[in-house]
């Protein structure tokens, strides 16, 4: 393998608890719940009436509103936490740079609302109403391509979509870019705004949403016995990954090295997961030997564990196939608990919160976990309710996506 | 309904499609060197020009439509027409 390192200079997002990365890892740690009753559009013949919802927030000082009415909502997030993330890494982008830093930033749906309002234009108004801004503004790779635009990015720009492993999959393919040498720098993550009566209602109908609409907070509830299914979520994840030479050399900020990346299919079913765990064991086992390291050197694991009884278990299973003994002996922990299900970005936002457990030396908790579900296997150290600080030196982030597509990142500190 | 009223119509119509100021939206400016319209600013613009006024512009005199006189002419010729 090459031995161009890659490194952690920048982070962004916007999640369910907050406009940036400072404020939500503050509540991460605090153990608050981002989930709230819908209020942006009627939930009425929908099962589930809650969900992860991004706060206010303007990107007025970055483009023109009149811009802004051109693209769907997870292009606006993606270019507010890619905003973050690249003042936050001290780039420069230069004539002489530009070439040398790219765009892979995904969504695992897309611009859903802005297809739903032009489907709902054709059938009333017919044809000729069709917004010319409806293909540009809906299609999922113009978050990477309209990030680029707005800083002069003209590296490799690439989106990949694989439903909820979306933001693991950007982030481990940027990586390679650069460790093979066709970049420096990459903005890498996802982003996702599916919160409509189309994006909602086709969860619903999936049966996979919780419908504990009268305890919003509580719904999110990973391994605990009283899971009903996922939260819905809104939001965005961008790391600045960065060669570590590129990086050492303009003295920035490096928060962690990206170490290892694994991927894997379960080749089972369209939604539900191996239940075997076999495939997502093999995932994690690739990321580990893709940094070159054993599972002992493993302390804290940020899992996938959307709260759902067919995908927590598996992954449990998973871990412990992977990790053997290490598994119970490291923390694992699910910050949907808090967030939500942030689909296409949950990859990148967790990624986040793995990057930040690694510098502040603490594990984020799984909150709600008030009865684990022993009888499914859920018997790991899963950081209920409050965070625990720990020596971490090595950490994972899992994704699991629909079409049994998988993603682990391995994270060391520096 | 007078022309002047078609006019101040349009100015608002294109000032809001293109996010100008009224005042600066007068009648010499072109559309797409001056007031800054795209391709696709162009054909939205025709769409609100269509709903505002129940009109129909086919494509080939939309792309005749260079400046703000030329929106506020046809505008005018095409209610007439109706009339």
């Amino acid at each position: 393998m090459s031995t161009r390192r890659v490194v952690i200079t920048g982070l962004g997002m916007l999640t369910p608890l907050a406009t940036n990365v400072a404020n939500t890892w503050q509540k991460i740690l605090a153990g608050e719940s981002g989930i709230r009753t819908i209020d942006t559009f009627s939930t009425e013949d929908i099962t589930s009436k809650f969900a992860g919802l991004v706060p206010e927030f303007s990107i007025d000082h970055l483009i023109s509103i009149k811009d802004q009415k051109k693209v769907d909502d997870f292009i606006k997030y993606g270019l507010a936490a890619a905003n973050e993330a690249i003042l936050d890494s001290g780039i420069e982008v230069t004539d002489e740079n530009r070439n040398r830093i790219g765009v892979a930033i995904g969504s695992g749906i897309g611009g859903i609302p802005m297809i739903e309002t032009n489907a709902d234009t054709l059938m009333k108004k017919g044809v000729r109403r069709i917004s010319p801004f409806f293909i540009p503004g809906t299609i999922i790779n113009m978050v990477s391509g309209y990030v680029s635009i707005q800083y002069g990015l003209q590296g490799p720009n690439i989106s990949i979509v694989t439903a909820c492993t979306t933001g693991s999959h950007n982030l481990g393919y940027a990586a390679r870019t650069i460790a093979y040498g066709d970049a420096d720098v990459m903005l890498a993550g996802g982003s996702e705004k599916a919160s409509s009566r189309l994006g909602l209602g086709g969860f619903a109908a999936m049966r996979a949403l919780s419908t504990r609409n009268d305890d919003p907070k509580a719904a999110s509830r990973p391994w605990d016995k009283d899971r009903d299914g996922f939260v819905f979520a809104d939001g965005a994840g961008v790391l600045v990954l960065e060669e570590y030479e590129h990086a050492v050399k303009r003295g920035a900020k490096i928060y962690a090295e990206l170490v290892g990346f694994g991927m894997s299919a379960d080749a089972h079913h369209m939604t539900s997961n191996d239940p075997t765990g076999a495939s997502a064991a093999r995932c994690m086992t690739n990321a580990l030997q893709d940094a070159k390291v054993t599972a002992d050197a493993v302390q804290y694991i940020n899992a996938h564990a959307t709260s759902t009884s067919v995908g927590d278990p598996p992954e449990v299973r998973a871990i412990k196939l992977s990790f053997g003994e290490q598994a119970y002996k490291m923390a694992v922990s699910s910050t949907k608990s808090m967030t939500g299900h942030l689909l296409g970005a949950a990859g990148a936002i967790e990624a986040i919160f793995t990057v930040l457990a690694l510098r502040d030396q603490v594990s984020p908790p799984t909150i709600n976990l008030d009865h684990p579900d022993l009888e499914a296997g859920c018997d790991l150290n899963f950081v209920p309710h409050t965070a625990q600080e720990m020596k971490i030196e090595y950490a994972m982030s899992n994704s699991f996506g629909f079409g049994g597509t998988n993603g682990s990142l391995l994270f060391k500190k520096l | 309904m007078t022309d002047l009223n078609t006019q101040q119509r349009v100015i608002k119509i294109i000032a809001e499609q293109l996010g100008t100021e009224e005042n600066e939206t007068t009648p010499d400016k072109s559309i797409a060197d001056d007031l800054g319209a795209d391709s696709l600013d162009s054909v939205e613009l025709v769409m609100a020009l269509e709903e505002e006024f129940g009109i129909e512009v086919p494509d080939d005199d939309a792309a005749k439509l260079s400046t703000v006189q030329a929106v506020i002419d046809y505008v005018n010729n095409q209610l007439n027409n109706k009339k």
